[in-house]
């Protein structure tokens, strides 16, 4: 099935994905990825607000490279998210409703996203030139010391993600997987 | 002694680093187009297609294919009758890196220690592995390695008495475990005996190699075509998100090794699977 939806991303749309859907996404979302969320982590350990509004929130796990003049983001394809699986279900306790990455979860980020009625998208990793066309504009908010792996405000239109884990915990990785397994 | 300057070394590998960022062989492009043609499943031949598209768009806007422009690793044929003028080789190589990353827009994916993590800023320092040959030329290749599939590569010490079915199931294991994090389909580099470090630096290799350039081997060619067929009948898929293309090729190096031993390593790459060479 395909879907159209509009950032910020609430329970009440997480009901409506199901595992191997289809989604375009529009709006408002953020980027982070390894160091920035070390950092929050340590922020929230030391019980200093987050920098981004978690609530309802959208984490794009990406480093992109740099742009060309005249453009908001160069390449911006997915990294892999089992390297943020340590901060994951904190934040999602916090309100972050919907991860964007590649790659395998642990069982501790499906529980959470389960209990948080979340949900976790997959990119097409390796596409970064062609996502980036979707990316309309793109501005540092905080850690800039960190370069590539800043965090971001993105606003995209129609970026094309597909539901691996949906709010339920069915798993995209391990059906699809078996189905198509002639070993 | 023919004498090579160091400023040719640091201009050809500057090139070298922003052409591997937005242009992929004419094997890897061939492979993929075919891919197309047989997978099976619906949403992986979409997937397929998005990368057809996404290599299209890197060569119109030149936008790097893949955000991840890599680790630069270098294999260098170094002829034992060539001089390198003006400065040390191994640092025209890391100029070129820093040249090239900075000014074609590639994304700078090093820290200086492993530990202390600070960006160097510039994507130096460069791996690089020499290699002394007869002649008077150098030959570079530069492989942009990217980390999603490097995270997923493996060395297995194996005993002598596990043999090929032993190396089989670690080749299998390999990709198994690697799947979507890996950003099938993949091309695997395989590096059979030699040391610990030989084995690796084998797999590392092997994933230069073009994949019409099969081995001389019978049971290495035998072990290539039996090893793709079998992870694409893993179900992985593209992306990982199932169907029956998990791999493009698996490329297979071997070396002589110890009577105790069998190291076998496994050098995951991603369906980016960048590789330039050039002879100066």
């Amino acid at each position: 099935m395909e879907h159209k939806i509009i950032t910020p991303i609430t329970k009440e749309i997480t009901a409506t994905l199901h595992s191997g859907d289809y989604v375009f996404i529009t709006g408002e979302i953020y980027v982070a990825r390894d160091a920035a969320h070390k950092r929050m982590n340590e922020a929230l350990d030391k019980g200093e607000e987050l920098p981004i509004p978690i609530e309802n929130s959208t984490i794009y796990y990406m480093g992109p490279s740099p742009a060309r003049e005249g453009r908001p983001i160069g390449s911006a394809g997915p990294t892999t998210a089992s390297r943020m699986d340590k901060y994951a279900p904190r934040l999602l306790d916090l309100g972050l409703k919907a991860m964007i990455g590649k790659g395998k979860r642990s069982p501790e980020v499906i529980d959470a996203i389960m209990r948080n009625k979340g949900v976790y998208f997959a990119a097409v990793g390796g596409a970064g030139a062609l996502l980036s066309k979707c990316i309309k504009s793109s501005e540092v908010i905080c850690y800039d010391d960190l370069g590539a792996e800043a965090i971001r405000k993105l606003y995209v239109e129609d970026f094309p993600v597909i539901v691996v884990i949906d709010s339920d915990g069915n798993n995209l990785y391990e059906t699809a997987i078996k189905e198509f397994n002639s070993l | 002694m023919r004498q090579i300057s160091f400023e040719t070394i640091v201009s050809n590998v500057k090139d070298m680093c922003i052409l591997a960022n937005h242009y992929l062989s004419n094997d890897m492009c061939s492979a993929l187009e075919e891919a197309v043609e047989k997978e099976k499943s619906e949403l992986g031949k979409k997937i397929l297609n998005q990368l057809q598209e996404n290599l299209e768009i890197a060569d119109k806007e030149q936008i790097p294919i893949c955000q991840d422009t890599g680790m630069a690793v270098f294999f260098v044929e170094v002829g034992q009758e060539a001089h390198i003028d003006g400065g040390l080789l191994t640092d025209a190589i890391n100029e070129g890196v820093r040249k090239g990353y900075t000014e074609g827009y590639l994304r700078k994916s090093v820290v200086g220690d492993p530990i202390e993590r600070i960006n160097t800023k510039d994507n130096t320092p460069a791996v690089i592995h020499y290699d002394i040959v007869a002649g008077d030329k150098i030959k570079i290749t530069l492989a942009p390695k990217g980390f999603g599939s490097e995270n997923m590569s493996r060395v297995f010490m194996l005993k002598p008495a596990d043999g090929i079915e032993g190396v089989k199931e670690a080749i299998l294991t390999a990709v198994k475990d690697a799947g979507p994090n890996a950003c099938p389909p993949m091309v695997v580099g395989v590096g059979i005996g030699g040391t610990f470090e030989k084995s690796a630096l084998m797999a590392k290799q092997a994933l230069t190699r073009e994949f019409s350039a099969r081995p001389t081997i019978p049971w290495v060619k035998d072990l290539e075509d039996e090893m793709l067929e079998k992870i694409n009948k893993l179900g992985i898929g593209p992306g990982g998100l199932g169907g029956s293309t998990t791999a493009l090729a698996v490329n297979i190096n071997t070396y002589a090794t110890h009577i105790a031993g069998l190291p076998v390593a496994i050098n995951i790459c991603c369906h980016v699977n960048r590789h330039i060479t050039r002879e100066l």
